[in-house]
This record gives C-alpha cells, structure tokens and sequence, in this order.
C-alpha cells in the first residue's frame, strides 16, 4: 500500500480519528491504538492547552500520534486564527485542522469564513487541514490558498449516514493536487471502504467508532476496511456495468 | 417578527385539548418518524404515550449518545445575590418574604470562585436575583471581568436584559443565559408574579429574542413545573424553541425542568409530575430535538439522577449551594431551593465512571 503525505509527512496508516464522544478516555486511547491511525485529531476546547497534565492529552502518545489539534466550536475566522496561534504556541505545533461551523444545530463548515481563514493562516506558517463543504470550487480556492490537504464532508457531522455527497467527492478526487480526506459522516466500515475505493487519500472517523458499543473492535474494524479500499484503489476496480457484457451486438457482422 | 406574535396564533385551552386527544396510534405513529414534528411531540408528552415510555427512553439514549457520545457535562451555580425586587409566589427570594439579604462583594465572589475551581469546575452559572440596584447590569459585568480570566465558560441565570446590555456582556465573555418563562399561560401569569419587573410577561417571553439577537452562543429555556398543566406549558417550550432555532440559528439551545413539589408551609404546587411522567417529558424532547442541551439539577434526587442522565441527559449540576456565599464566604443566607442531591462533584463524576460515562469538565474556551 502507498504511503499517504501530507505536507512531506509520511503516514502509514490512511485512517484519522477523532476524540469525542468517547466514555472514557483509557478507552479512548485503546481505540486509538486498536485503529492503527497516526493522525488524531482533538477539539481545543476540550482540552486545558496550558495544563501539561491534561488529561485528554496525557491519553495521546505524541511517538504513536501526530496530534491535530481543532478549531471545533469557533463561529469566524478571527476566532479560528485565534485559537490556532494559541494552540501553537501552547502545543508546539503547526498543524491545524480548520473547522469553522456558525450552525450549532448541523455543524455544517462556514465556507467564507473558511476560506478566509486559511488564507491567514497559510501566511503564518500553518499546515492547514480544513473541514469544508463538498464543493469542488471551494476545494480548488483551498488548495491555492494553502492548504496542505481538504477535508469534505461525506454526510453531516455524527449522522453515521455515509456518503450523501459521494459525486462532489468524486469531483474533488479527480481535480485534487493535495490529499483528500473524507471527513465527517461516515457511520460504518462499508462507508469508509466506500470511500477508499473512489480514491479518497483517507478517512477521518469519530462516532461511529466512539458510540459503538465495542470501540475497540469498532476501530479494528475501520482500520481493515480501510486498508481493503485502499488497496482496491491502487489495484484498479473493474468498471461497473447494468449489464452483462456479452461480445459486440454491433459489430460482430464484420467478423463473421 | 418576535415570538409573542407567534404565540397569539394559539390558544392554550385548544392546545391541551389536542394533547390530551392523542391516541395509542399517534403515539406510534411519533415513534416511527425519523423526525418528529410538534403535532408528533404532542402525542409523546400525552397520557396516551404512558405505555410507551421503555420504548421512549431506548430511542432518547441512543439519539443522545450519537449526538454527545457517552458524557455529560458537570457545571455548578454559584449565588451572587437573594436580593429581589419581584414577588413571585413560588419563590424563596421573593420581596415579600423577612429574609437575611446577601449580595456578594468583589473579594466574596473571589473566593466562592476559587473553592469552585478547587472542585474542578470549568463551567460556571451565576446566579442572583431580580434587582436591578443591587444586582444589575453594572454588578454582573463586574462579577464576569472578574471571574472570565478563571472558569472556560460562564453562563447566568439572572434578570432579563436588553439586547445591548446583552451584546456587552457577551463581548466580556458571557457564554450562555438561562431566563424560563416559568408559564406561558399569559393570563395566570401575572397571578404568579404580581409585582416587579417579572409582572411584564411579554418582555420575559421576547428575552430569548433579545439574547438571539445580541448573538449570545446558548439560550435556556425552561418553565417551571406545577404551575399551570404542565404537558402544555412543556409544548409552548418546544414552539419556542422551534421558533428560536429558525430564527437565531447560530445559537445553541438548552432546556431544563425544575419542579416544585409539595412542602410544608410554602407555595403548593397545582398539579405534581411524577419521576414517570418527568422522564417521558425529557425522552419527548430528545426524541424531538438530538440538539438541544438537557440539563437535570440537584433539585433532582441521587436514585432519579444515576438512573435518567443517560436516557436524554447532556448535562448536570453537581456539589450545588443555592445560597450565595455557599461554599466558602458562608453568610446567614438562605438557599433558594433544597438541593436533593448532596453528593459532591467528585462522587458524580465516580457514579458517571461506573456507569462508563465521561464527566466533560471543559467543553469551551476563554477565545471563544
């Protein structure tokens, strides 16, 4: 299986996790270990970023996990720049993952603010993972105003539908120059292998692992399928068809 | 458009007549959509969905656990003031009643803060009485410059305000405000509250609309139960909140169900709802909304606490004093109401762990 880079990172696993919604956080960090992911992200504000001795972050081994830290929870770019410089600061890190959600109720990605912010934070040094709408221009204007990968939406956040927009993820695979990572919505392993099929770079996966009543098994679980889409990507699926294909209809008159 | 227009499109008396019409099937019917609507919640907060409430709270629990995972978030209240000019009928800290006044100084909030904080807590509700001298616009602004460099997130439950005094607030770093109706039966309302500025029904119910308007992050709502038929008072807070969640969509919303009960000497209550019929109420509105936060107090019971935060529950108050100056100035106040639920905040967080939730301790930060 390729590597996966990002920002001239290599990562051996194409899965990322998320940190929420776990019961506890040693089970947390069994999952994690169970996932076999190198990219974990967490919500800043969930985490005491001046305390050493947080307890969230005393459960994420920095040699096992490149910590992504997030911006879930701010309204407008300002505040994202905001939280990303302390986050820096108090951290040690550059790398970002980017959410900007003004709507509690669907946590859907302010695409203004979004791309706002990136272009700020690009400028100041950030590694920049932003969590956006699935729309194919936006990801273009990301990918020129810095960002070191994007991160469409399969399904709103937590719904554990899976793929509802699987033809603009498609669209942005294709005319991408920097990884995509399906972020948010995919609710099952099947999803996950879904979306490695069509090429995705890597999946980001939080409730469905979290809330599974065996997160542990849940996070194997997603790790294979993973690997399975992946590696049916670089083997190449044979094209679908509606039907059976028998010889040339047409054409066969001429080899008679 | 403010929500006292939209409540004059109904009338009380028609909606608890279509509540208590529902039927065993609408009940069903409510319990097969993918989303409810409010003519669905009518049904779920009926007599007729009694029979139903196992198979209420399992839909509740896993919708809450999808939304907010397995943990609640811990905050406390902290009593700046039992200083009040209105008289509610209900209420402790009413004008009326002979009773020592307290109103905590700058040093006193400090130290309440800081026993606070060496319980853990990151969130923080404040709370005080109705009196606009002595606990105020000027006095509140103050207690939050004071109190912001020290707690993630501060929330009030205090008088209502205008939106100015709101947006300033905010911009000092108030997160959330908790202002409940307490009923919205406009006519026996003002029996209820018969004088102060708590006396103006409209201005209370378009509290929320000024809250949203001054972009304050969460907005409570909540109403007080025994007051007036609670099944419909419990539907008037849903078509606020239906009407808010349109209306101001950057804000998050929270309800919360304080109850009175029968006591010895003070206001009794016109109708009592049983722990049954509480926790159908509280699996109806999870079953309406995944969003909205659900926020049980220790004016609950232990036994009803350890078994209901997981059915709807997002978050809980813990290790609780309702007096100000409660947990470390100790003046000769009195509390507000009789916390039911003595443990400490360290003990729920040890009851939560072995029922395999996680405590949230922090859920918001000083930028935000």
């Amino acid at each position: 299986m390729q590597k996966l880079i990002i920002a001239g990172q290599e990562f051996n696993s194409r899965l990322f996790l998320g940190t929420g919604k776990f019961s506890s956080n040693q089970l947390m960090e069994e999952a994690l270990i169970a996932s076999g992911s190198e990219m974990v992200t967490t919500a800043l504000r969930r985490v005491d970023i001046q305390n050493p001795e947080d307890d969230i972050l005393k459960h994420i081994d920095p040699n096992r996990f490149r910590l992504l830290p997030n911006t879930s929870g701010v309204r407008t770019a300002k505040e994202a720049v905001f939280a990303a410089e302390l986050a820096r600061e108090a951290l040690q890190t550059n790398w970002l993952k980017l959410e900007i959600h003004p709507d509690p109720k669907y946590l859907l990605a302010d695409t203004i603010e979004t791309l706002k912010a990136c272009e700020e934070l690009a400028k100041k040094g950030f590694i920049i993972l932003p969590y956006m709408q699935a729309d194919p221009i936006l990801a273009k204007q990301l990918e020129e105003a810095g960002a070191a990968a994007v991160m469409p939406l399969g399904s709103p956040i937590g719904s554990n539908k899976g793929l509802i927009t699987r033809e603009f993820i498609k669209i942005i695979i294709e005319q991408a120059n920097i990884p995509v990572v399906v972020d948010a919505g995919i609710g099952a392993p099947s999803h996950a292998a879904e979306a490695m099929e069509m090429g995705a770079d890597a999946v980001l996966i939080n409730t469905a692992i979290a809330v599974a009543n065996d997160p542990i098994k849940m996070a194997e679980a997603f790790k294979l399928a993973v690997q399975a889409g992946r590696m049916a990507f670089e083997a190449k699926l044979g094209a679908q068809l509606n039907q059976a294909e028998a010889s040339s209809p047409l054409t066969s008159f001429l080899d008679l | 458009m403010r929500f006292f227009d939209t409540l004059k499109q109904y009338d009380w008396e028609q909606i608890k007549d279509s509540i208590y019409a529902k039927t065993k099937q609408d009940v069903l019917h409510a319990l097969n959509q993918a989303q409810c609507g409010l003519e669905d919640f009518k049904a779920l907060i009926s007599p007729a969905a009694a029979p139903f409430l196992e198979q209420m709270a399992q839909k509740s629990m896993l919708a809450t656990q999808q939304r907010f995972g397995k943990t609640i978030q811990l905050y406390v209240p902290l009593y700046l003031s039992n200083t009040c000019s209105n008289s509610c009928v209900y209420c402790g800290f009413s004008h009326q009643n002979k009773i020592e006044r307290v109103t905590l100084s700058e040093d006193q909030i400090l130290k309440e803060a800081m026993a606070i904080k060496q319980m853990g807590f990151e969130h923080l509700l404040l709370v005080t009485g109705e009196h606009q001298k002595e606990a105020g616009f000027t006095y509140l602004m103050r207690a939050i410059e004071l109190l912001r460099p020290h707690f993630a997130q501060i929330s009030v439950e205090v008088q209502p305000m205008s939106t100015e005094e709101y947006q300033q607030l905010r911009q000092a770093g108030l997160h959330a405000v908790y202002v409940y109706q307490e009923t919205y039966h406009q006519e026996n309302y003002k029996n209820y509250h018969p004088a102060g500025k708590k006396a103006n029904f409209q201005y209370r119910l378009e509290t929320p609309d000024r809250l949203g308007k001054a972009g304050i992050h969460k907005i409570g709502l909540g109403c007080l139960i025994g007051l007036e038929d609670w099944r419909s008072d419990i539907w008037h807070i849903a078509l606020h909140l239906s009407y808010l969640e349109k209306t101001y969509w950057q804000s998050r919303y929270s309800i919360s169900f304080p109850r009175l009960r029968p006591n010895a000497g003070g206001f009794q209550p016109n109708m009592v709802i049983s722990d049954r019929e509480l926790l159908q109420v509280i699996c109806a509105f999870r079953i309406l909304n995944q969003e909205v936060e659900l926020s049980l107090s220790t004016r609950e019971s232990p036994t009803f606490r350890d078994h209901v935060f997981k059915l709807g529950i997002t978050a809980m108050s813990a290790g609780s004093k309702t007096e100000p100056g409660g947990y470390a100035v100790h003046t000769k106040a009195l509390e507000q109401f009789e916390v039911s639920d003595q443990r400490s905040p360290k003990e729920i967080e040890s009851m939560l762990h072995e029922k395999e939730y996680e405590a949230v301790w922090k859920d918001w930060d000083r930028y935000m």
